[in-house]
């Protein structure tokens, strides 16, 4: 733990630190992407009685690697009526927020690209960024199926940013401060215990903004195709798969960062901690995808601003005052309170909630 | 007051029209929905048919009576069984041809397997159309699995069997079917008690499922509709009690109706059907009779001239054959009567004024099988 003293901002030579880190964040990024889509594969086969893929290579680990060569060699078409710029420019947008967002995460004590005392607010400012490249794709192809995708994703993001912001604003209020490692290093008790409401929002609310299920309205397969992938081919095509599980990946690393402790843990080396912490949160995703059906247009925004919004409100203003009135109490105490207060609220609410408004006469 | 409206009409979205299929992951095979929108919500829809048709019944004009069947096979390529059984019943009706007890027995074995595979396969994808992700279809194909393996059994095909004959079935059970029949029923009930807890009360499935697609009492019996789809409406009809055919008289079963007739109770009710099949193959495996499976038929049949229309209850609704016999060796005119066509053709109504997602969901609960649709 000798790391866990803050670290100086810029460590030795300013290039040598950027080039460094920029290396791992790629390296950490594909590599972890192709490995989540064998473990996503393999544990869902396990889960739905199947195998999954086993053939290439041991255990089928070479299937990811695979599938990108092939994704690499297929021709790239873009539909005659598009619009080829920004048909062209539409996954790149997509994809460059997941290694930015990634700049800010401490992957131990200090190990980070840059330790910015705005963290939280760069990392929602840039991740929403990927829903521009969403919605260019869904334009550009000149399809309606992608529109219709993409339009569901602009309405996704802009319910979904206001009850995911505001459940993270009581994490900042109990830290005090914005950066990423701060927060680590505040994590005395993990937040996912302190702030039980504020996870449960946050979880939630990121699935939704990262087209996860139940929330996949934007590609749901039995309905739009896949969404604003539909006229997509080729490497651009692999763009938006990469793009895709790499924002799993960062809400991975981002709910590790906040609730789970970051790479603080016993006995292993804290990077280890890291990775254990965001495979296991990635798999809690995909245990839910295979789980429950997907929700509709009007049933998801009826939950993002009918239960997450209001729960959101009520979770940092309980979050104010209970640090306002107890600035100093240890953090143990706050753990039976807050969880508490979920247990009333999350019960209140789903008891008066309805889901959607049926049948539109026309 | 014209001011507000101004604003309402300039607010209005510009209707536009979304093609659904005839290649489109969850259209059931080539089924085709002309839908306009106005952005979520589905204005009209037009449904467009064709895309499988191969001509079936010209071509059973061309075919003996008994080539006809693996025609019927390629109908409801679902519920093969079912069709062989209700071409089957038509001919001997038109020829009146005696059935031995024993083939009786049989017929009713596989015909209510076959309800068996045929549910589990529409529950399944009714349940992967729901956005599922896979994971009910792929258990629900499991078990689909091990009836066919008795299929398999009997009359070595697994989708399209051509296992029943006029005056009977082609081959005697081997001696190993009904104890792998026996197995099958023990295991039954836990599996389908496995899917139950999977998704019966699932919250999101109710809100999606519940009040969703009401097929009233009026529009089901209107549009003639049959099947789950028309006892999910609450109209306790059933051909198996309603006009008995071969030996279904003799067992002990319920017909399980819905209240609402929305996409809930349609998956409800054919839940429910499960357990009643279930019930019928044990009494029908207790009470199997030795003797003939066939009768004395020559194998060239030449029905008198005349007319006959035979019908059973297949797992989809009233499956009907309407011939018609000159006297010769083939068909004058051979007409099905398809249940999946006549319950599709109340879609158009169900679906108005539903989002796009519903509309998915309320298709799929028909349980609708191109093949038969188009034939």
């Amino acid at each position: 733990m000798a790391m866990a003293m803050l670290p100086p901002d810029w460590p030795g030579n300013f290039w040598a630190h950027w080039g460094i880190f920029t290396v791992i964040i790629l390296v950490y990024v594909l590599l972890m992407v192709l490995g989540f889509i064998w473990f996503e594969r393999r544990s869902m086969a396990i889960m739905q009685a199947r195998l999954g893929p086993n053939r290439a290579g041991p255990f089928g680990l070479f299937q990811s690697p695979a599938d990108a060569l092939k994704v690499m060699l297929k021709e790239d078409i873009i539909p005659s009526r598009a619009d080829k710029v920004v048909h062209w420019l539409a996954p790149v947008i997509a994809f460059f927020p997941v290694m930015m967002v990634l700049a800010v995460v401490p992957f131990q004590g200090g190990a980070l690209l840059a330790d910015l005392n705005v963290g939280v607010l760069y990392i929602v400012a840039i991740s929403s960024v990927t829903t521009l490249g969403v919605f260019m794709a869904g334009w550009a192809s000149n399809n309606k199926y992608s529109l219709l995708g993409a339009m569901r994703q602009v309405a996704t993001v802009v319910s979904y940013e206001i009850p995911v912001i505001l459940s993270l604003v009581g994490v900042i209020i109990i830290t005090g401060s914005l950066s990423l490692q701060q927060i680590v290093m505040a994590q005395d008790v993990p937040f996912i215990l302190v702030q039980p409401l504020g996870f449960l929002l946050f979880f939630t609310g990121a699935l939704a903004e990262i087209n996860r299920a139940p929330f996949d309205l934007t590609e749901a397969d039995s309905e739009l195709v896949a969404g604003y992938m539909t006229e997509y081919s080729g490497m651009k095509f692999g763009l938006f798969f990469l793009a895709e599980y790499g924002e799993a990946l960062v809400i991975s690393s981002i709910v590790t960062t906040l609730f789970l402790g970051g790479w603080r843990g016993p006995l292993l080396p804290d990077w280890l901690w890291f990775l254990v912490k965001v495979g296991a949160v990635f798999f809690v995703i995909v245990w839910i995808r295979t789980t429950v059906p997907r929700v509709r247009i009007d049933q998801l925004m009826a939950l993002a601003w009918k239960f997450l919004f209001p729960l959101a409100l009520i979770n940092l203003l309980v979050t104010a005052v209970e640090v306002l009135v107890w600035p100093d109490v240890s953090l143990w105490v706050l753990v039976p309170i807050n969880f508490a207060v979920m247990i009333v609220l999350v019960l209140l609410w789903s008891k008066f909630f309805k889901l959607g408004w049926g049948r539109v006469n026309v | 007051m014209t001011t507000t409206r101004e604003i309402s009409l300039n607010l209005d979205t510009e209707p536009f029209v979304v093609n659904f299929g005839p290649a489109h992951p969850s259209t059931h095979g080539v089924f085709r929905m002309l839908t306009t929108l106005d952005g979520e919500v589905i204005v009209d829809m037009e449904p467009v048919f064709g895309y499988l048709h191969r001509g079936l019944e010209k071509l059973a004009e061309e075919r003996t009576w008994g080539g006809c069947i693996p025609l019927t096979d390629r109908l409801d390529y679902l519920g093969a069984m079912a069709n062989n059984f209700a071409y089957c019943l038509a001919v001997e009706k038109l020829a009146g041809i005696e059935v031995p007890e024993r083939a009786e027995y049989i017929r009713v074995i596989m015909a209510e397997l076959q309800r068996l595979a045929s549910h589990l396969c529409a529950v399944g994808f009714f349940l992967n159309d729901c956005g599922a992700f896979q994971t009910p279809v792929v258990y629900m194909l499991r078990e689909r699995e091990k009836i066919l393996d008795l299929f398999d059994m009997v009359c070595g095909q697994r989708l399209t069997y051509n296992y029943m004959r006029v005056g009977g079935v082609s081959q005697d059970l081997p001696d190993e079917f009904i104890p792998a029949l026996k197995k099958l029923l023990d295991e039954m009930p836990g599996w389908i008690g496995e899917y139950e807890r999977l998704l019966k009360q699932n919250e999101i499935l109710l809100a999606r499922a519940k009040g969703v697609g009401i097929l009233s009492k009026e529009q089901a019996i209107n549009s003639s509709a049959s099947g789950p789809v028309l006892r999910a409406s609450g109209i306790k009809w059933d051909i198996r009690r309603a006009d008995p055919y071969s030996i279904y008289d003799r067992f002990e079963f319920d017909i399980p109706t819905g209240s609402a007739g929305d996409c809930y109770d349609r998956y409800r009710v054919r839940i429910a059907e499960m357990h009643q099949s279930l019930r019928i193959l044990e009494q029908a495996a207790a009470q199997l009779p030795p003797g003939d499976f066939r009768s004395e038929v020559p194998h060239l049949v030449r029905p008198p001239a005349g007319e006959a229309y035979g019908r059973l209850e297949s797992p989809k609704g009233e499956l009907g054959f309407y011939l018609v016999s000159d006297g010769s060796i083939a068909p004058y005119r051979f007409h099905v009567r398809a249940p999946t066509f006549i319950n599709l053709t109340t879609l158009s109504e169900l679906v108005r004024g539903w989002k796009i997602a519903d509309a998915i969901l309320i298709f799929g609960s028909i349980d609708i099988c191109m093949g038969e649709v188009d034939r």
